[in-house]
């Protein structure tokens, strides 16, 4: 085998640090290995240039490339040196930036570092084989989880595309928070002005299928070939034959029953259809406060549906669909502020939650869009907001910034003006961050036309005052202290990853941070894809992020998921384990092990033998550490490969 | 080349390549300065860690071995680390019956986010092998040497 070294300085990102003519020369003393050469940029136009000419010239059999790491330009290197006629998995790389130039200080031991790290690259590639991709047919069919504002764009652009989509929202409705809002910055237009029309275009596309009141529960496969089995949890109400009319509601006994929609401001009955724009609008029993349910009298709602609807017997169901790629788009949930002492703990009822307000903003709330404090009905004069409350505080676990709490708090200064000319508003901040577009401009009128104060500086303590609330804190730019009686107090509270995230994420096989925020491929180039193939995410879900934001990644995940689909067929990834006939003694240990059922027993001249189906496996070499025999070998990832580099660092 | 007589020892990281192989890319991203004496071997999965890769390094000279994938429950593959863990801890309580102090073979989890956890982990286990010293060396034609050129 002929193989070319290619040591690249990355400018000065490597040179700076290591000897790549040093490396380059030390390479040529590898087994196997014939040219070796330093090269100033490899993954440029004329670094490729000169690998591919290379190839042809002293006849490679294959290239190693030591440069930055393989997630960066594996991808790249593979195409190159199929380019120069070789195939593709000939190939492999050194990672001296990253893991060697970028943390190391000392040039010698960097230097002698990656001179090895190429020498484990090159006895890897002496016993690579040629692998070539397999291709699978996949399921043209899409399943968004999360119907709020980003699950409904990418839901909507891919049914547009011709694609079949299955919708799967947990909530009895769609519309996910912006459902919720009254307004929205920074054109302060009507949130369910803009956002019904589009529900209602998911509930009459034919493209696609609603589950509501819906959650997954597992799902299998992989790209191409998803099986994801959905929960349709009991309504209690037969969807098909309910018309939506809120007879049932109108005749419930149940009144107390807690408004989640609303936020917990105001009653519901326990049958209820959640708003009057709900889509489905179709009405469900919430058990908890169904008086049938719990205590099994009552009935009222059968006898006053038209539609004859309810079933109080009806049990959550399991559907099965079949889809090749999902798009996750669950949101966001609001931090619960009992936990700071300071604003009360929860024990004020004038004191609010930023969502609270926005139903009390909002003209289809519980109290028709007049601002009413909570506690006795009566309109508020002064108003403080507080910001950053769960959010850029590390001794709550929340380091980062929600994003879109200073927006919306001077959209709400400014909307509470428009509804109570006499009131007045103040703002406690830790910085204003508006950098979108009109955004600054926004909060500036939110302080010089409707004459918000804004105080920079944190509140210390909230105490019920006659009546009203004493709010103490510091004005940190005049350095003193500042006391303001108010008559309702709202707090901006932060976003935190959605209920339940990181079990669906396990589910789902997608990486999430320490937060519960799902992961982006990469954090600049697959802002929407993730690290599992034909898995992409949208909105919220990935990290804070206001609507314009959330409504361009539903569209971006459509369109990955579209390009996923403009091919008939997909390749599959030929480093997958394989197993030797003659070697393996049919004991089906790999089999219990493969987290992917890759495995199947088969039967060869009357004896049984382990075989693996090529486009399930995923690579991940399990089964190979547990082969008794070493007979299942993940190719590329062989016992051999990694005892050769073994023996390459440890020669004794 | 070899290691570099009196400043470096010689330890071998194996990392999966989802989470941990990330962490530290994560960290030389952040330049998080690290000692130089650790050699990364790239896996799949933790999963894929043949215990006896590890009798193999010691036995060839390694004086110290890393493992690390990602943290229980995070593994690209669901459940590698799973089974890594329990295989890791049958080696761990062996190696004193193989005479290899235990306190040169470690397994951990970093995520690849996690790039400062990394170079703790880096700088610690560095430290912890330089207080060590080189392994003694193993005669050849040992027992253990002839099981383990049968086993793999
Ligand atoms: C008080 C307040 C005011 C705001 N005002 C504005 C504004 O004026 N302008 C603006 O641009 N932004 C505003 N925002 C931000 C805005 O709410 C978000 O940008 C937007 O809602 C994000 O949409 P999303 O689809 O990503 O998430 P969400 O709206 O959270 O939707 C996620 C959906 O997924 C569902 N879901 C969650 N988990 C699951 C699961 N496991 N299975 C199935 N379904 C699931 C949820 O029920 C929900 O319907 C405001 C936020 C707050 C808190
Ligand atoms: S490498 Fe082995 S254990 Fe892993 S997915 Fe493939 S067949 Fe299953
Ligand atoms: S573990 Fe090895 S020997 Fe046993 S069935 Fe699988 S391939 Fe065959
Ligand atoms: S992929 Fe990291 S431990 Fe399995």
């Amino acid at each position: 085998m002929n193989i070319g070294v290619f040591v690249c300085h990355c400018g000065s990102n490597i040179a700076g640090t290591v000897d790549t003519v040093a490396v380059a020369k030390a390479a040529l003393a590898y087994p196997e290995v014939v040219f070796a050469t330093d090269t100033m940029y490899a993954c440029s136009e004329p670094g490729q240039a000169g690998i591919i000419e290379a190839v042809q010239k002293y006849e490679l059999d294959g290239v190693v490339v030591a440069s930055c790491t393989p997630r960066m330009h594996e991808a790249t290197f593979r195409r190159t040196v199929e380019r120069a006629g070789l195939n593709r998995y000939m190939f492999e790389m050194a990672n001296i930036r990253e893991h060697v130039s970028w943390i190391g200080k000392d040039k010698d031991a960097n230097t002698n570092k990656a001179a090895e790290l190429v020498h484990i690259a090159v006895e890897k590639l002496r016993r690579n084989t040629e692998l070539t991709a397999g291709e699978f047919t996949i399921n043209k069919r899409v399943m968004v989880i999360g119907g709020g504002v980003a699950g409904i764009q990418a839901a909507l652009d891919c049914a547009d595309g011709g694609l079949e989509v299955v919708l799967v929202e947990r909530e009895p409705s769609i519309g996910g928070k912006m459902s919720k809002l009254d307004k929205t910055f920074p054109t302060v237009d009507c949130s369910s002005c803009i956002l019904g029309p589009r529900m209602v275009d998911i509930a009459q596309n034919p493209n696609i299928t609603l589950y509501t009141l819906s959650e997954v529960e597992s799902v299998d496969g992989f790209v191409g070939n998803f099986d994801v089995k959905v929960r349709r949890k009991a309504a209690y109400v037969d969807w098909t034959l309910c018309t939506g009319c809120g007879e049932c509601a109108a005749k419930c006994p149940s009144k107390k029953t807690p408004d989640r929609f609303n936020e917990f401001i105001g009653k519901t009955t326990a049958i209820n259809i959640p708003f009057p724009q709900a889509i489905p609008k179709k009405a469900s029993i919430n058990a908890a406060a169904c008086l049938m349910l719990t205590k099994g009298k009552c009935g009222a709602c059968v006898k006053a549906c038209p539609a004859g609807a309810i079933q109080f017997k009806q049990e959550d169901e399991i559907v099965t669909e079949q889809v090749g790629a999902v798009i996750v788009a669950t949101g966001y949930d609001l931090f619960d502020f009992t936990q700071y002492g300071e604003y009360g703990g929860g024990r004020y009822p004038d004191v609010i939650t930023s969502m609270q307000y926005e139903r009390l903003l909002s003209a289809s709330g519980p109290t028709e869009g007049h601002i009413k404090r909570p506690s006795d009905g009566k309109e508020p004069k002064d108003i403080v907001f507080i910001q950053c409350v769960g959010s850029r505080d590390k001794s709550i676990g929340r380091p980062y910034c929600s994003g879109f709490c200073c927006m919306y708090t001077a959209k709400q200064t400014i909307l509470t003006k428009d509804h109570l000319p006499e009131s007045q508003s103040y703002v406690f901040y830790m910085d204003i961050r508006s950098p979108g577009k009109g955004y600054d401009e926004f909060i500036r009128r939110a302080m010089e036309e409707y004459g918000a104060r804004y105080i920079r500086g944190r509140v210390s303590a909230i105490q019920p005052k006659n009546g009203r609330y004493l709010i103490k804190g510091v004005n940190t730019l005049m350095g003193d202290q500042v006391e303001i009686e108010a008559d309702l107090v709202v707090l901006a509270v932060g976003a935190e990853a959605a209920k339940g995230a990181p079990q669906l994420a396990e589910k789902l096989r997608i990486s999430y941070d320490t937060y519960g925020f799902y992961m982006e491929g990469h954090p600049k180039l697959k802002p929407v894809e993730t690290n599992t193939a034909g898995i992409y995410l949208a909105g919220s879900c990935q990290g804070p992020k206001d609507i314009p934001s959330s409504v361009a990644q539903g569209g971006a995940a459509a369109s990955k998921v579209l390009g996923l689909f403009s091919k008939d067929k997909l390749a599959s990834d030929p480093q997958v384990s394989s197993v030797s006939l003659q070697r393996c003694i049919g004991c089906a240990k790999c089999q219990s092990v493969c987290p992917f059922g890759a495995i199947e027993m088969t039967q060869f001249r009357g004896m049984t033998k382990a075989s693996v189906i090529a486009t399930v496996c995923q690579g991940c070499g399990n089964c190979t550490s547990a082969c008794p025999q070493g007979a299942i070998q993940l190719s590329h990832f062989t016992d051999n490969q990694i005892l050769a580099e073994v023996h390459a660092l440890c020669p004794y | 080349m070899s290691v570099l007589e009196g400043k470096e020892l010689r330890i071998i990281g194996f990392l999966c390549n989802w989470c941990s192989y990330g962490g530290a890319d994560t960290a030389g991203v952040g330049r998080f300065t690290q000692p130089t004496d650790l050699r990364i071997i790239k896996l799949p999965c933790t999963g894929r860690i043949n215990p006896l890769f590890v009798v193999r390094a010691f036995l060839n000279g390694a004086d110290g071995v890393l493992v690390s994938g990602c943290h229980p429950r995070d593994c690209h593959y669901t459940a590698g680390n799973f089974y890594a863990r329990r295989r890791l801890e049958v080696l761990r309580s062996l190696l004193p019956v193989m005479g290899i102090e235990p306190a040169r073979f470690e397994y951990t989890w970093v995520s690849a986010s996690e790039g400062q956890r990394w170079r703790t982990v880096v700088q610690k286990f560095t430290e912890q092998i330089h207080g060590l010293g080189p392994i003694p060396a193993f005669k050849s034609g040992t027992c253990l040497e002839a099981c383990l050129g049968t086993a793999i």
